[in-house]
């Protein structure tokens, strides 16, 4: 714990410039902003070219009036192209999960309430703070330049799988320019994320205030410090993988394509390199990065269950552990992406087993949740809709994952619909709940405004059923067989199946136009919302403490704040409210969790 | 607004289950000696995943719907048996449920994976490439010519890049586009890419296995009935991926060596 008192003078002056002010700020508050600005952006593009691809799915020789203008050559008569259709989709996942998922409900809300929520000023390294959004940016202006140069972005999926990604041009579209942009945007990326998973550790060890013990933390900070922990390890290892790649392209390397691969005719001059170990690379990356994705979103639908139930967790403790849990796991299960990628099939069994312990916590944690919801007195908002939302996808995601943990059923499931329909509810459709719970209950914070609440439950209702629609046939389409990647379906079983991808598409175009009902509330309410309270959700945590919405830049107004309690004193009998704030003196019979 | 969020839970979770209960959409039927085995854990894993599924849903809407929009003077309650409870419920029953679909699912990754190919086998070499298998079978001398990637032409169609004029072996080879094997008899495929990664899908034999550039992958399995399925690439691998796929015939034992003449004839 550390007193703040040492550091009574803020560590840089506010700002007064516009550029210093907004742009190239140094404050937490304003790069969390920034962060969510980026996944904002980042999302419509992403939206916008699932539709893209879902129109192509339903009807393959639709004409989409306009398309050509984004690629001439990939939609030449504004018909798609199958490879461009490979590009989009590409793009589309790499956007996504780099980001969106990552980014909002990570860098976004950690950014701007951890430091408050620890009692602190700033992150301790302000400099690396803001250098990590400036990099992020950069990396997805580089991803993004792929449209414009050569031949389009590549084509090889988020996964990137080598030799498809490492052999150059001759490997099709995208694969020359634009693959080489790819591993640049992806590896200055994951500098950004070293950088804030730096700062994100340091605040929740050492910038805590007087009286904030770690078991004082609310669960999101815990989710975010879990979170950071991830992204420090995961990233360091796609940082050199993608390096690796880039020198596969550039400088005559073989790091992962193999002697004798023939290509146009051609005998490749690349000798002794490993396809696999790109696979073993990229997910020893890829499934904790599943984890980062959704470990923050756990956070904040705890965090906004708590204030809404009027209650504490049944166990505060047994939810960081198992946040935590899933953590350490998420290392040990990366196998299970490669059952029948020609690994070792003993490994596939290793993997296997972690694969289905995990399924412990996160059944934990369910559990924790709905036991929680026994007894309390429920308060329904949009907000609160969405972290229940969030349970409800993260059941229907999580039971799929019993049968992707084994190898035998694997041999039928692998690169299938099944697991595209996996792993958008339990890490994407989620998550994305988790981010749009986290935007109800914390914009009176950080506008000083409401959001419209009828608005909102119409964008709530809207969407549950719309994701629902669209992911749960992807199952479907899984179990009779449907590969994933593919453009069109040709082959003979698969053209039955054609009916369901329409549905899907009509489903996805809905659910995706329902969110600018979110987005027209999310600006409207910036300018025309009605005046927010401190405290509109009487919640107790220190992110509510602060003397006005927006937080000052020095978050607590030159007060040095000094907490008195654990993080959800709720339900407090005898007392004029039934909640008491973290650092408020008052002498309370604390609400304690069981240990 | 509570109640109504606990019926929209319950109606989705139950319409869900639906097609999975009415087996609406299946796989092509297994025509594999050891698919049972696959099918029979599929269906043991999706009853338990399913009762997980209704169980957690059911629980979290009936939840909501009785603790939404209480009196505000009423007291706060703590679920029977605490997080304790609850923690050890999730250890006893997915943890059950964990060891045994891991323990048995072993068996039929075993009779895939760890038992070795029958001594007489046939052995069938399946080379993939951009966008296409090909498949060769040894001819009289059940000898494989040795590859040469140099050689690799298809505009003079040496798709596996043989050289019989000084490969003895390689001369009775014979490559086909189309793969077919006798029925009830068990199949050992050598398996090697071309150029980048392919996958090997057969949905009616329940087997799926990744080409690895660089490595040669071998598989073996036994087709119990006569007809025509479909083989797909499920190993994205450039643009024409979709567009991936041969055809598996399985004849009887006689049309099998009849095609197989007529095969060699057209080399």
């Amino acid at each position: 714990m550390h007193d703040t008192s040492a550091h009574a003078v803020h560590q840089h002056a506010a700002p007064t410039s516009f550029i210093r002010k907004y742009v190239f700020s140094l404050d937490h508050k304003v790069i969390g902003k920034q962060y969510y600005g980026l996944a904002l952006l980042a999302v419509l593009t992403g939206m916008v070219l699932s539709w893209l691809m879902r129109l192509h799915l339903g009807w393959t020789d639709l004409k989409i009036p306009g398309l050509h203008l984004l690629s001439a050559s990939g939609a030449p008569g504004d018909v798609m192209t199958p490879e461009y259709y490979l590009q989009l989709m590409t793009m589309h996942g790499t956007i996504m999960v780099f980001f969106v998922l990552t980014t909002a409900p990570f860098a976004a809300f950690g950014n701007y309430f951890l430091p408050i929520q620890v009692g602190a000023e700033d992150m301790p390294f302000p400099r690396f703070n803001m250098m990590s959004f400036w990099v992020t940016f950069t990396a997805f202006l580089v991803l993004i330049s792929s449209f414009f140069f050569g031949d389009g972005p590549t084509l090889a999926g988020w996964t990137q799988y080598a030799p498809l990604s490492a052999v150059g041009a001759v490997a099709g579209p995208g694969q020359g320019t634009g693959e080489v942009l790819w591993a640049s945007s992806i590896a200055i990326f994951c500098v950004g994320q070293l950088l804030g998973s730096l700062n994100f550790i340091t605040t929740t060890l050492d910038m805590r205030t007087k009286g904030m013990s770690l078991w004082r933390l609310p669960l999101t900070a815990w989710g975010w410090f879990i979170t950071s922990v991830m992204g420090l390890t995961a990233f360091a290892v796609l940082m050199p993988a993608c390096i690796l790649l880039i020198l596969d392209h550039v400088a005559g390397t073989s790091f992962f394509v193999a002697s004798n691969l023939v290509l146009n005719d051609q005998l490749q001059p690349h000798s002794g390199g490993s396809t696999l170990l790109w696979q073993h690379l990229f997910w020893f990356f890829g499934h904790p990065e599943v984890y980062i994705a959704i470990v923050p979103g756990m956070g904040v639908v705890s965090h906004i269950l708590v204030a809404n139930m009027r209650r504490p967790m049944l166990s505060h403790r047994v939810i960081v552990y198992s946040m935590g849990a899933l953590a350490v796991l998420s290392y040990m299960v990366y196998g299970h992406h490669m059952f029948v990628s020609g690994m070792n099939p003993f490994s596939s069994l290793v993997f296997s087993f972690p694969t289905l312990v995990i399924t412990i916590p996160s059944t934990i944690l369910v559990l924790i949740w709905i036991g929680s919801l026994y007894g309390s007195k429920l308060r329904i908002n949009t907000a609160s809709l969405f972290a229940l939302g969030f349970i409800s996808m993260f059941i229907s995601g999580g039971v799929s994952g019993f049968f992707l943990a084994q190898p035998s059923i694997d041999i039928m499931l692998h690169a299938t619909y099944f697991v595209v329909g996996h792993f958008h509810l339990v890490m994407a459709v989620a998550a994305i709940f988790g981010i749009f719970a986290g935007t109800y209950f914390w914009y009176p914070k950080v506008t000083g405004r409401m959001m419209n609440e009828t608005l909102g439950k119409i964008h709530f209702w809207l969407t549950f059923v719309g994701a629902y629609c669209i992911f749960m046939p992807f199952h479907y389409l899984g179990i009779a067989g449907n590969v994933r990647r593919y453009q069109a379906f040709v082959d003979d079983y698969l053209v039955r199946l054609i009916p369901l991808h329409r549905f899907i598409t009509v489903a996805a175009l809905c659910t995706g136009a329902v969110q600018l009902i979110f987005l027209y509330n999310l600006f409207y309410s910036r300018f025309r919302g009605e005046e927010a309270p401190l405290n509109p959700w009487q919640a107790t945590s220190l992110e509510w403490s602060t003397p006005s919405s927006p937080p000052p830049f020095d978050n607590f107004g030159g007060r040095h704040v000094v907490v008195y309690h654990d993080p959800y004193q709720y339900g407090i009998e005898g007392s004029t409210d039934d909640y008491v704030m973290q650092d408020s003196p008052a002498q309370i019979q604390s609400v304690r969790d069981e240990k | 607004m509570g109640k109504i969020l606990a019926v929209t839970i319950i109606l989705i979770a139950i319409l869900s289950a639906v097609p999975i209960v009415m087996h609406t959409w299946n796989p092509p039927a297994d025509v594999s000696t050891h698919g049972h085995l696959i099918d029979e854990q599929m269906s043991e894993t999706m009853a338990e995943a399913g009762i997980a599924f209704l169980a957690g849903q059911i629980l979290l809407a009936f939840f909501i719907w009785k603790f939404s929009n209480v009196q505000p003077g009423a007291r706060i309650k703590n679920f029977p048996g605490g997080a304790m409870g609850l923690v050890l419920a999730a250890f006893l029953l997915v943890g059950t449920e964990v060891l045994a679909l891991g323990v048995f699912g072993v068996k039929a990754w075993s009779q895939v994976y760890f038992t070795p190919p029958a001594a007489d086998a046939m052995p069938i070499q399946v080379q993939a490439g951009q966008f296409a298998f090909y498949f060769r079978y040894p001819g009289a001398d059940g000898k494989f010519g040795p590859l040469h990637p140099e050689l690799v032409n298809e505009g003079t169609q040496n798709l596996f890049g043989l050289d019989p004029d000084h490969d003895p072996a390689s001369k009775d080879d014979i490559v086909t586009a189309e793969m077919a094997i006798p029925v009830n008899k068990e199949v050992h495929l050598l398996m090697h890419s071309k150029d980048v990664g392919h996958s090997f899908y057969v949905p009616a034999l329940r087997v799926q296995q990744d080409f690895v550039p660089g490595l040669d992958v071998s598989l073996h399995f036994t087709a119990t009935k006569v007809g025509k399925y479909e083989i797909v690439c499920t190993q994205l691998c450039g643009l024409g991926h979709y567009n991936m796929k041969a055809y598996l015939e399985v004849m009887s034992q006689q049309d099998f060596e009849s095609w197989l003449k007529k095969q060699a004839a057209n080399q």
